[in-house]
């Protein structure tokens, strides 16, 4: 235990470094995937047939596609056609497509669940279409929409440790970087383990707390 | 003399669902402060003539005038046009709709439901809607429960803010679709003096009732509807205590207790 204690000591910067980008990637992912996911959702729910098709195409094929898929696509394919991502850039890509699918049908569950009466009463005081999703239907969809929302951050999170494969350097990779030097595979996967669940099961505990605040009417 | 022009000119309205033609038809006036109430058995069409003035519904034939404006669609070489988002919004924010089922923003307090169209269509300064929404609450009888959220209010004060958060806006002409329907029997009351309220202070409404007593108190017109036509009209003494064709006095007849 003591030696283990030591190395961990001695890897400290470099496993931060790696708990670190797995945090900023995801949160990029969580951020950009919910810009998506709003314009996704909010076309997939009333949008005419044509142009919600390419959407519709789009999300089934994104929640289709295992992630470790879409992470090697998105680093491969750009490649390809000559476009140069790195790799944090690649697999940040790749999450957020994934999270922008899954948020966008979230959303449109959410929104499609508000009763019609809501859009009548907006309408029969004179908002436009924009203003009644803007103050009537979006913050009705986000309440309901809010725990899912937080559990694609969690799905984010552990996707996230996928991007090892193409030398992202996140927490995964320095974790088995660490491991090549010190032999200490048990130990340093489960302290891996530990710091992932830890991250998950505070972000459960955030979203359950949001949901009790919004919750109240 | 010229009599001048209706307040709401319903004419030759009509429309299907599908094949089901469930307006045939329709005509209609309104003057400025005409109470006009609107019986009829169920599936008549009460509520989609309603739905039609308050540009909910689209209907296939004939026009709405309001105000001396033909509403909903504009006609291009004799071909109907529906009009697009922001002139249909700008029509429907000169009828204000009371709903059946309340429909207040569950996630807005009763001044937020009210101050939501001032604020937002009218444009007006928040601390003027504010104290219109406080004003009209009031009058509605619920000034102290302005911050309270819907699911704190019971069914006849949801009703309530809802009249209120129509009558805000000032519309020219107000739709109620049966207001007291979803309501317990005890609350009933209430929401009915609320609206003869509002009736008395000169406002213009078109209503839709199951409550005959009420719709003979309050209305200056009383209009019965049977199979997507008006059947039969007159004053209110007229259509209750002296109805012309067997299928309103049948009618009246059965839901007399
Ligand atoms: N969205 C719809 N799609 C198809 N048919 C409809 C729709 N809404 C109403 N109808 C039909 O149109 C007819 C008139 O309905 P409407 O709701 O206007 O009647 P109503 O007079 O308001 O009845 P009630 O007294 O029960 O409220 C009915 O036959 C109804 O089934
Ligand atoms: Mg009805």
């Amino acid at each position: 235990m003591q030696a283990f204690l030591d190395q961990l000591w001695i890897a400290r910067w470099p496993l931060w470094d790696g708990l670190l980008l797995t945090a900023g990637i995801a949160a990029a992912a969580i951020a950009f995937g919910t810009l998506l996911g709003g314009i996704v959702g909010v076309q997939l729910a009333y949008a005419p047939w044509w142009l919600r098709l390419p959407f519709r195409l789009y999300v089934d094929i994104m929640r289709g596609t295992p992630v470790l898929v879409l992470i090697l696509a998105a680093f491969y394919i750009p490649a390809v056609a000559g476009l140069s991502l790195g790799p944090t850039e690649a697999g940040t890509l790749a999450l957020t497509l994934f999270a922008g699918a899954h948020i966008g049908e979230l959303l449109r569950g959410s929104l499609q669940a508000i009763p019609p009466g809501q859009a009548e009463a907006g309408r029969s005081i004179g908002l436009t279409f924009p203003q009644l999703l803007a103050y009537v239907l979006l913050p009705q969809a986000a309440r309901s929409a809010l725990p899912p929302w937080i559990n694609t951050g969690v799905e984010l999170i552990k996707g996230s440790s996928l991007l090892s494969i193409i030398g992202v350097g996140e927490l995964l990779l320095r974790t088995q970087e660490v491991i090549g030097r010190t032999f200490m595979t048990i130990q340093f996967y489960i302290f891996a383990g530990i710091v992932y669940l830890v991250i998950n099961i505070a972000l459960d505990q955030l979203g359950k707390s949001l949901e009790r605040r919004v919750g109240q009417h | 003399m010229n009599k001048p022009q209706p307040l709401l000119a319903i004419r030759g309205l009509t429309k299907q669902f599908g094949a089901v033609e469930v307006l045939k038809g329709v005509d209609l006036d309104l003057d400025q402060g005409d109470v006009v109430s609107i019986i009829g058995s169920s599936g008549s069409g009460k509520t989609t003539l309603l739905r039609c003035v308050n540009l909910l519904e689209e209907y296939q034939g004939g026009d709405i005038v309001l105000d001396g404006e033909t509403i909903g669609y504009r006609s291009v070489n004799g071909r109907r046009h529906r009009l697009g988002d922001r002139a249909l919004s700008r029509q429907r924010a000169m009828t204000g709709m009371v709903f059946q089922s309340f429909n207040l923003f569950p996630h807005l307090s009763a001044a937020g439901n009210v101050m939501l169209g001032l604020r937002k269509v009218l444009k007006l300064p928040k601390a003027e809607a504010r104290a219109i929404a406080e004003t009209w609450l009031a009058r509605v009888g619920l000034a102290a429960r302005a911050d309270h959220y819907p699911s704190q209010l019971s069914g006849g004060q949801q009703q309530r803010v809802a009249i209120a958060r129509a009558l805000a806006m000032n519309p020219k002409l107000v739709l109620l679709d049966e207001v007291t329907s979803a309501l317990d029997p005890e609350l009933v009351q209430e929401v009915l003096n609320t609206v003869k309220g509002i009736a008395e202070d000169g406002a213009t409404l078109l209503i839709v009732t199951h409550e005959m007593r009420f719709a003979r108190d309050v209305s200056s017109r009383v209009v019965f509807m049977e199979q997507g036509r008006i059947h039969e009209e007159g004053p209110a003494a007229e259509i209750f205590g002296n109805p012309k064709s067997a299928r309103l006095a049948e009618f009246l007849r059965n839901t007399r207790h």
